[in-house]
C-alpha cells in the first residue's frame, strides 16, 4: 500500500524569517488520497486514543469520499475546534500512535485530515447547529480556553444560557496568548473555530477577571448561574531561583509569548514592544520552549535551547524539534545553568552553564541530570527566556469559600469535573497542572456532561 | 444583571489636569463595583494598543464609573491624553491587585493607628481614595504633597477635603514650601514630635526609595506603592516581578503595596529603564511619522529594534 502522502510546508531558511504558518496543509486531492490509506477498522484503536473519542474512521470515509460537510458533521459531534487540533494535538501520542497502519507502515496522518476538514469547514462556511430553545438555565464557564469554550459549546448544544467570563481582551486562552501565530494562525483559524461556539448561543465578557471583577460566589447569589465551569488554566510562570534572574532581558516565557502573540508585538502596526535579542537562550524543552525559541528566531536572534536532559527526554512534540532544528535552533542539551551574568547597568551579559550526565531514573521515569564536575563555561548572551513550566493562578480558589485545592495549587475535581464546592465544576490545566490543549478540551466535554447530570438531578 | 458584552468603555469625563497629566472619568461598572483603595485597571485603547496599569484615583459604585488619573511618559500615554469625552476605550480591566491592608483588615486596630501619606507627582492620585476611604470610615490622616513646582501639583482641593492636616512642599519653593518630601516627614516627626503608626508612600520610585530610607531611620513602618513593567496583571507574564527582602513578588498578584523597607528599589529602577529606549522611539515616530524611518540617525525607528 503507499505511503503517507507528504505534507507541503514553508522551506525553513525563508519561515525563519516570518510569521506565517510553517505548514500549509493538503489539498483536497491529497486529503483524499492519505484517506483511502485507511483501512477503517471495525474495531478501531484510534478513537480510543482520542481524549474526545471522534469518530475517526467515520470522518475519514467521508473524506475518502469527498463529502466534506458531512466529515464536518461527524468530528463536530465531539470537538468544536478542530482546525485548531489538527494543528496542536500530540497525534502521534494518541490517535496515530494506535493506528494499525502504523505497525508496518506510517500511521495515516489522521490530525493532517482534521486539521483539513477543519479548514474545509470554515472556507466553506461551514456553521454548526444550534438547538432551538434553551432550557432556561444559566451556567458560567471561566476562562475562554480550549477547555472552557468545549464545556461552553457542549452545555449550549443541550440548551443551557452559557456566559464565559475571559480575563484578558481577547478569548481564547493559550491558543491566543501562547501558541506562535505561525503554528496556529490566530485571525483565521482560532477566532473561526471560536465564533463557531459563540454561534451556538454562547455569551463572551472579556475583560472580567474571577475573584477580582466579581467572585464565584456572587455568580451564583447575584447573577442568577446555577452552576459554574472553571477552566481557568495555568497561568503563573516558574522561575528557576538562580542569581540574576532579575536582571533587564531576562523574560518568562509566557512575557515573551503574550506580548508577541496577543499584544502582535512583531508587527509593527502594533504599540507593544518586545525584546528581540541577538544571543538568546531558551531555558527548558518542552512545546513552550520550542515555541519561544523559534519566535525569538523569527525576530532575528540565534537562539540556543538550553536543556538538563538529553534529546530523548525533550516533553516537546516531535514534529516541533523537527521544525526547531531545521530553522536552525542550536541545541545544547545535558546543560543547566547555574548563573545569570548581569552587567553594571542591570542587563543579561551572559549564562553560567553546567555539563550533565544522565544517572539513575527518577520519580518521573525519566534517568535523573546528575552535573559532571569541572564542566562550568560561560554563554555570551543578551536575553534569557525561561520556559520551565506553569502553575495555576490562585486568584479563584483564594476567593471562593469552600473550594479546595492540593498542594500543587490544582483545583481539586473528580473526573466529572465535580469540585468540592456544590455546583462548581473544574477542568483543564486548572486541576491537572500544565498539560495539552486536547486534554483541556476532554475535561471540559466531562465537565459539560457533569454538569448536565448535577442540574437535570436537581 | 450586568451584561455589556462586548461594548466599550466610555470615557464620561476628560481633563487635563497639570502639565503632560489628565485625569477621565471611565463607565466601568464591574470595576467601579468590586474595587478599594490600593487597586489598579490595565487599560487598552483599541485594536493595536498596549495594555497599561494605571492606579484608580477614585470610583462610584452609584454611577459605576472609575476615575483614573495619567501622565504622558510615552506613545501610549501620548496618545491616550488625545482622547476626549464621549471616545472609548476598548478595555479596561480590573480591579486588579491586592487592596490596601487597612481596607480589609480589622477596623478595630485600623481607627486606632495614625497614618502618614506622602505623595509625590502623579502618585498623588492613588493616595486620594485611601485617605478618601478612611475618612468615610472616621480616620483623619495627615497627608505629604510634594511636586517639583507649583504647575505639576493635582488634587490639591480634593485632597485637602478628605485629609487631616495637609502638608505641600515643592521642589522649586513656587508653592507654599521649598524642599523635598523628605524635608518634611523629618520637620513633622523630628521637630514637632509627631507620632505616626504607619506612613504610606506613593510616588517616583527615587522619591519612595529617599522616604524609605528616612523611615527606617526614624522606625516608622512604611508601605510602597509599585508600578513596573506589566502586560497581563494577572500573574501571569512575570514582567512585574521584584525584591521583596529575600523573596521575589509579583507587583500585580502580590501587591502593587509592599513593605518599603523589604523593597529593592535600585533593581525596580533598573528594571523600568527596560523599555525606555523602545519608548521613547515610538514616542518620537507617533510625534515625527515617518520622518524618523530610516532619517539617517542610525537607529532603526522601529520599537522592536529589528523587524524591518
Amino acid at each position: 500500500m503507499a505511503d503517507r502522502v507528504p505534507v507541503r510546508e514553508q522551506d525553513p531558511k525563508v519561515r525563519a524569517t516570518n510569521f506565517e504558518e510553517v505548514c500549509y496543509g493538503y489539498n483536497e486531492e491529497e486529503a483524499r488520497a492519505e484517506a483511502s490509506r485507511c483501512i477503517k477498522c471495525k474495531n478501531a484503536k484510534c478513537v480510543g486514543g482520542c481524549p474526545v473519542g471522534i469518530d475517526i474512521p467515520s470522518f475519514i470515509r467521508e473524506v475518502e469520499n469527498g463529502n466534506m460537510k458531512e466529515a464536518a458533521d461527524v468530528i463536530a459531534k465531539a470537538s468544536a475546534l478542530p482546525a485548531v487540533c489538527g494543528r496542536v494535538c500530540p497525534q502521534e501520542s494518541q490517535c496515530e500512535g494506535k493506528c494499525i497502519r502504523g505497525i508496518k507502515s506510517e500511521p495515516i496522518a489522521i490530525g493532517k485530515l482534521e486539521r483539513f476538514v477543519g479548514d474545509w469547514a470554515r472556507e466553506n462556511g461551514y456553521v454548526p447547529q444550534k438547538p432551538e430553545t434553551t432550557n432556561g438555565k444559566k451556567v458560567a464557564v471561566i476562562g475562554s480556553g480550549p477547555a472552557g469554550l468545549t464545556c461552553a459549546g457542549d452545555l449550549a448544544k443541550l440548551g443551557y444560557e452559557v456566559t464565559i467570563f475571559e480575563a484578558l481582551h481577547e478569548p481564547g486562552g493559550v491558543l491566543v496568548y501562547g501558541i506562535p501565530e505561525f503554528r496556529l494562525p490566530k485571525e483565521t483559524v482560532v477566532k473561526a473555530e471560536i465564533e463557531n461556539v459563540l454561534k451556538l448561543g454562547v455569551k463572551l465578557e472579556t475583560n472580567v477577571i474571577i475573584g477580582r471583577s466579581i467572585t464565584i460566589d456572587q455568580l451564583m447569589e447575584e447573577e442568577g448561574f446555577s452552576a459554574v465551569f472553571i477552566g481557568s488554566g495555568a497561568g503563573l510562570p516558574k522561575f528557576m531561583g538562580i542569581p540574576g534572574e532579575s536582571a533587564n532581558g531576562v523574560f518568562s516565557a509566557n512575557e515573551y509569548l503574550t506580548r508577541n502573540n496577543l499584544m502582535k508585538a512583531f508587527r509593527e502596526d502594533y504599540d507593544t514592544p518586545i525584546m528581540g535579542g541577538k544571543k538568546v537562550a531558551v531555558v527548558g524543552g518542552g512545546n513552550v520552549a520550542m515555541d519561544a525559541a523559534r519566535t525569538a528566531l523569527r525576530l532575528g536572534a540565534e537562539v540556543h535551547i538550553v536543556y538538563r536532559r538529553s534529546e530523548a527526554e525533550l516533553p516537546a512534540r516531535v514534529e516541533e524539534v523537527h521544525h526547531a532544528k531545521e530553522e536552525g535552533i542550536i541545541f545544547d542539551l545535558l546543560t543547566n545553568p547555574t548563573e545569570i551574568l548581569v552587567d553594571e547597568n542591570g542587563w543579561v551579559k551572559g549564562m553560567t552553564c553546567v555539563k550533565m550526565e544522565l544517572g539513575e531514573p527518577d520519580a518521573s521515569g525519566r534517568r535523573r541530570p546528575v552535573v559532571k564536575e569541572g564542566s562550568e563555561f560561560t554563554l555570551d548572551l543578551d536575553t534569557v527566556i525561561m520556559a520551565l513550566g506553569t502553575s495555576p493562578n490562585p486568584l479563584i480558589s483564594s476567593t471562593t469559600e469552600g473550594l479546595e485545592i492540593n498542594k500543587w495549587k490544582c483545583i481539586i475535581a473528580d473526573e466529572t469535573g465535580k469540585t468540592t464546592k456544590e455546583g462548581v465544576y473544574a477542568g483543564g490545566d486548572a486541576v491537572t497542572g500544565a498539560a495539552t490543549v486536547i486534554l483541556a478540551m476532554e475535561a471540559g466535554k466531562a465537565g459539560a456532561k457533569g454538569i448536565h447530570e448535577y442540574l437535570s438531578n436537581k | 444583571m450586568l451584561n455589556w458584552g462586548k461594548d466599550m468603555y466610555q470615557i464620561l469625563k476628560a481633563e487635563k489636569i497639570a502639565d503632560k497629566i489628565y485625569l477621565m472619568d471611565v463607565h466601568a461598572p464591574r470595576v467601579a463595583n468590586n474595587c478599594l483603595p490600593g487597586q489598579f485597571i490595565i487599560v487598552k485603547i483599541d485594536e493595536v494598543g498596549e495594555r497599561i496599569p494605571l492606579t484608580i484615583c477614585d470610583y462610584n459604585k452609584e454611577e459605576g464609573t472609575v476615575t483614573i488619573v495619567f501622565q504622558v511618559v510615552g506613545a501610549s500615554t501620548e496618545r491616550m491624553s488625545k482622547m476626549k469625552a464621549g471616545d472609548a476605550f476598548q478595555d479596561f480591566v480590573g480591579p486588579l491587585g491586592q487592596p490596601s491592608e487597612f481596607a480589609v483588615e480589622d477596623f478595630e486596630e485600623v481607627k486606632n493607628k495614625k497614618f502618614l501619606f506622602v505623595c509625590g507627582g502623579v502618585g498623588t492620585a492613588p493616595v486620594y481614595p485611601q485617605v478618601k476611604w478612611l475618612k468615610e470610615h472616621g480616620v483623619e490622616a495627615d497627608v505629604v504633597m510634594g511636586a517639583r513646582n507649583k504647575e505639576l501639583l493635582i488634587l490639591e482641593d480634593e485632597m485637602r477635603a478628605v485629609a487631616g492636616n495637609l502638608y505641600i512642599t515643592t521642589d522649586d519653593g513656587s508653592y507654599v514650601r521649598k524642599g523635598m518630601v523628605t524635608n518634611v516627614i523629618e520637620d513633622l516627626v523630628v521637630n514637632q514630635g509627631k507620632k505616626y503608626d504607619v506612613c504610606v508612600a506613593i510616588g517616583p520610585l527615587i522619591m519612595m526609595k529617599f522616604v524609605c530610607l528616612l523611615t527606617k531611620k526614624l522606625e516608622l513602618p512604611t508601605i510602597v506603592s509599585m508600578n513596573p513593567v506589566m502586560i497581563d496583571g494577572t500573574g501571569m507574564c512575570g514582567g512585574c516581578r521584584l525584591t521583596v527582602g529575600s523573596e521575589v513578588k509579583f507587583a500585580c498578584v502580590d501587591g502593587p503595596e509592599f513593605d518599603g523597607h523589604l523593597v529593592n528599589f535600585d533593581e525596580a529602577m533598573k528594571r523600568q529603564q527596560m523599555y525606555k529606549t523602545q519608548e521613547g522611539q515610538a514616542l518620537l515616530k507617533l510625534r515625527e511619522g515617518d520622518t524618523h524611518h530610516g532619517g539617517g540617525c542610525g537607529c532603526s525607528g522601529s520599537k522592536t529594534g529589528g523587524n524591518n
